[in-house]
């Protein structure tokens, strides 16, 4: 038997002189046995087999097109076909392995699937091929950015992001320091062929403490015994430099089967409308590869990826004191501005992460499944700030973070009823380097996680379905911290935890803080079929996360901040309860998804400002990490309208009301009013299209007054200064245009891109910005780019 | 073949940093580029006893604020000699980051900002004929009275910006590295 699916593409018929084609062909199960009903898309078109597994799907544009076949308890088939003619195309479908592959397509039968899937296309990914992951996932609704500058880029869900939004990267959770706002995730977007958002804690399989969501990027996987390639080179205007990523498939359906691909990107400083950011520019060198046996009843993988960064941080941002800070909030514009270069200096952050990963599925029958995982990742992290004479080249933090992991795996299928049942461990070491000549934010540790997890998923009749899981986590840390005795005292630890202290150093203690935790996770949902156009997704999820090691053990001033941020051994792990209904409709002219949800979260974590301290820099404000009651609502909106054949409008509407109950005051950094309206043209003429995409966000009302008095030197007196933190940017309105072309060369298919990205260099910041104070966003870039399919 | 590297990588990568825990103690970091203590010591000129204003903060960015104390009074009219030291107490052993401003004097300066206590005069250049300011003449204000002198370290700053080269802060830009206050009487 077959594990993985065959794909035979014949070419049939020869060029044809209009650009409309036909794909028929049989699908089948194992050992020839046609299945009847089984759904396949192309493009936007699809097409249903008969009792002998025939199919035909008519009127297809020439160029590359999705196919995805599907059929109930089969693994579906999801790929990209370049049409140049009419095809014959023979499907076979295996039943389901152990595979993330979800069928999320209307079914004429309910689908099992509770919980709403948001992907990204293919024509999206490739378009931040020079970007990040982040700037691609804000195409989608609910899913915001959280910046530093304009190349650290985090994803935002339902106004939450950094632990609380794990990254799954070919099926490991990533652990690249992500505590930390301004440490985005250490992947390339090149090297994923599917990313997918899932909103809310529901599958927990990845984990039980996605109290915002979790990002699933899957690397490019190819079904068919072929060769083939994609390359694509971008520039960029702003930046002045571009990227190059190439990658080859080997796909097979027995045997040996590999994927390798590299990313090359070299950006020079970013020029805001008015000025140049100096200190921007970027790079990046990343590999990703694996190497496959499929045998009879099983597979085994073994895959690698390497990301190396370098990403500076604009100059402007580096301050020294309070002085400093409101010197940049009252002059608007940065005091340094220098020549455009393509140099990057201090501050910048320096990383790399490697992630190798061993994995082996068996067909343990034709309805269960086994899957064993193990990964491992190491995680460098360097940041140089602008220090004196010496300690320039040496990076003021140096972290390095090592993580293995080992997961099983199990399904089963039971006529009506799926079961999957998993077990895991990790071990993590961080190590902070004691030879940057300043006390680490964040201190060496241990830690240890176990968790297993059991799904249950049914379906009740031809239109109701529904899903339960509960997931149970153990965690256990150790640290080993210096704190300086005066911060001992000042955080009110004397007395309380001095069973932690283990050592004696003068005027700091040795200490070594250890937490364990037990954490239960549960998620239920129900999908009603209400018309053969409409479903309905109801789900909740119990999510718990423990406090990370910044929330927990931060002791020091945080430099691109101005602020000296404090941890606390005294934080609880957070405890969320999320509802949420999706209302979808996929078929027909006008489709639509419409999410609103609640999530309701005991002992946020957040950091709150308290005070200020004076050292021999001056002034600086002081934040603790604090827990309180959070209320978040909201309601996620996206419209796809094919006004006519040619003509499609797409609408993302995102709005989170979130509020500190404890404090009865506006939560902190939440994303404001987002709108985004797309009309996109696109013809049969070498597959045009034309693209007008208008982004508004609104001002953000909803805040917290953090703003505080500072003692800043006016003719030689201390005097106090307000300084204004808080107040939200006011909101803008960004056009952006974006068009395209196929060109068939030789056998293969070429894409020329043109785009350009804030049309009127419409000069604004973003509340979520985390250099909104200092420096606008960046301004007007054309992008050129060129793809080729061989 | 290509995979086989990967494949080659990837275990060499997997055995060698399999066993990365380091419980290791190394000692606590030392912290070697916190300044602690600004001393600037005001010596009459044609003698005197000198006027130091010290400021020390032991714990570096810790909780407890610097601690301040002046020596004595500036005497109405007269000159002064004023050297400024900077020092890192926290090093083993205490580390004098003076001379490493002074060799990197052009990406420094030092402003004196008063109320009206007298005028303070560079005393220094960098290698570009601009000020530095860890020398400085100070000619007391004839009328005596009561004030507040801050003293700040300037990282990086633009010295070709319009005032700067006088002393004025308000153009230097940059990173403050020290910026310390003393009440001072003129007496």
């Amino acid at each position: 038997m077959r594990i993985y699916i065959v794909l035979l593409a014949l070419l049939a018929g020869s060029w044809c002189a209009h650009s409309q084609h036909t794909i028929n062909g049989k699908v089948s199960a194992p050992q020839n046995k046609p299945l009847d009903g089984a759904h396949i898309h192309i493009g936007t078109l699809h097409g249903v087999s008969a009792p002998d597994g025939y199919y035909e799907v008519h009127n297809i544009p020439t160029g590359q097109q999705r196919v995805v076949a599907s059929y109930i308890g089969y693994k579906a088939v999801d790929t990209l076909l370049n049409v140049y003619g009419d095809i014959k195309l023979d499907i076979t479908l295996v039943p389901e392995t152990t595979q993330l592959e979800e069928v999320v397509l209307a079914e004429s039968k309910v689908s099992r699937n509770t919980t709403h899937e948001q992907r990204l296309k293919t024509e999206t990914i490739d378009k931040y091929s020079n970007g990040s992951l982040g700037d691609a996932l804000k195409e989608i609704a609910g899913v915001y950015s959280l910046k530093t500058g304009s190349t650290i880029v985090k994803p935002v869900i339902n106004g939450l992001h950094s632990s609380r939004v794990p990254v799954i990267s070919n099926n490991v959770r990533l652990e690249d320091q992500q505590w930390g706002t301004e440490h985005a995730p250490n992947l390339d977007i090149n090297a994923a062929g599917k990313v997918s958002v899932i909103k809310g804690a529901s599958a927990l399989q990845y984990g039980g403490d996605a109290i915002g969501g979790l990002i699933l990027v899957e690397p490019v996987s190819v079904l068919k015994d072929t060769l083939f390639g994609k390359t694509i080179v971008t520039a960029d205007s702003n930046g002045r430099g571009g990227s190059l990523s190439s990658s080859l498939h080997k796909g097979n359906d027995n045997g040996w089967a590999w994927n390798a691909g590299g990313t090359f990107k070299y950006m020079g400083d970013r020029e805001a409308p008015d000025y140049v950011l100096s200190n921007t520019g970027n790079r990046e060198t990343n590999f990703a590869g694996d190497v496959k046996y499929l045998g009879n009843n099983y597979n085994a993988s073994i895959s690698y990826s390497f990301y190396n960064a370098t990403i500076g941080i604009a100059k402007a941002t580096h301050i020294g004191n309070v002085a400093d800070l409101v010197r940049a909030i009252n002059n608007g514009k940065p005091d340094v501005v220098e020549p455009f270069t393509y140099t990057i200096n201090a501050p910048r952050q320096e990383v790399q992460h490697h992630l190798a990963k061993a994995n082996f599925n068996r067909q343990l029958s034709d309805d269960a499944s086994l899957s064993l995982q193990y990964a491992f990742q190491l995680n460098n992290r360097k940041e140089f700030d602008m220090r004196r004479g010496d300690f320039a080249n040496i990076p003021a933090l140096d972290l390095t973070l090592a993580t293995h992991s080992v997961n099983a795996d199990w399904k089963k299928t039971a006529n009506e009823t799926e079961y999957k049942v998993g077990i895991s461990a990790a071990a993590q070491f961080n190590d902070a380097s004691p030879d940057t000549g300043v006390r680490p934010l964040i201190p060496t540790y241990d830690k240890y996680d176990a968790g297993a997890y059991g799904i249950v998923s049914h379906s009740f009749s031809e239109t109701l379905s529904g899903e339960a899981g509960l997931r149970y986590d153990f965690s256990h840390i150790s640290a080993t911290k210096y704190y300086q005795k005066t911060r001992w005292n000042n955080l009110g630890y004397n007395g309380v935890y001095d069973h932690f202290i283990t050592g004696d150093y003068g005027t700091q203690w040795l200490t070594n803080p250890e937490f364990t935790y037990h954490n239960i996770s549960a998620s239920l949902g129900l999908r009603k079929k209400l018309s053969a156009d409409f479903d309905l997704l109801a789900n909740a999820g119990l999510a718990m996360r423990n406090p990370n090691p910044s929330e927990l053990f931060s002791d020091g001033l945080h430099h691109s901040n101005g602020t000296i941020e404090l941890g606390n051994l005294g934080i609880e792990k957070e405890k969320a309860l999320k509802l949420s209904v999706t209302l979808l409709k996929t078929n027909g002219n006008f489709r639509l998804e419409a999410t609103p949800y609640l999530n309701a979260i005991r002992d946020f974590i957040y950091l709150s400002p308290t005070g200020v301290e004076y050292t021999i820099r001056g002034t600086f404000p002081v934040y603790n990490y604090m827990q309180d009651n959070v209320l978040m609502a909201g309601l996620d909106l996206h419209t796809d309208w094919d006004i006519t054949s040619h003509f499609r409008h797409s609408f993302n509407f995102a709005y989170v009301y979130a509020d500190n109950t404890s404090k009865n005051e506006p939560l902190i950094d939440m994303p404001p009013l987002n709108i985004g309206n797309t009309v996109r043209y696109t013809s049969d003429w070498h597959n045009l299209f034309l693209e007008l995409r208008s982004e508004a966000a609104f001002t953000q009302a909803r805040y917290p007054n953090n703003n505080f008095y500072a003692d800043v030197p006016v003719n030689g007196e201390l005097v106090p200064t307000y300084v204004d933190i808080s107040t939200p940017p006011a909101g803008y309105h960004l056009l952006h245009f974006a068009s395209g072309m196929q060109f068939p060369v030789g056998k293969t298919m070429a894409s020329v891109n043109f785009s350009v990205n804030n049309i009127f260099n419409t000069a604004y910041r973003d509340y979520l910005n985390r250099q909104r104070l200092y420096t606008d966003d960046i301004g007007r870039n054309f992008q050129l780019q060129l793809k080729l399919n061989y | 073949m290509k995979n086989l590297r990967i494949l080659a990588l990837s275990l060499i990568t997997i055995t060698t940093f399999s066993s990365c825990s380091d419980d290791d103690n190394k000692g606590p970091v030392n912290e070697e580029e916190v300044i602690t203590t600004v001393s600037a010591t005001f010596t009459p000129q044609g003698g005197g006893t000198p006027v130091v204003l010290l400021s020390r903060d032991l714990d570096g960015d810790g909780p407890d604020a610097p601690v301040v104390t002046v020596s004595g009074n500036f005497t109405a009219g007269r000159v002064y000699d004023g050297n400024i030291h900077f020092l890192n107490e926290l090093a083993n052993p205490t580390e004098d980051i003076t001379t490493e401003i002074q060799q990197e004097g052009d990406q420094h300066q030092l402003f004196y900002q008063h109320s009206g206590i007298g005028t303070f005069t560079y005393a220094d250049q960098d290698e570009n004929g601009k000020p530095v300011g860890l020398s400085v003449v100070y000619t007391a204000t004839p009328t005596p009275g009561a004030g507040s002198l801050t003293i700040t370290l300037r990282h990086l700053p633009n010295k070709t910006a319009q005032g700067v080269e006088g002393g004025n802060i308000t153009n230097a830009g940059g990173g403050t590295d020290a910026q310390v206050s003393f009440p001072v009487v003129v007496e």
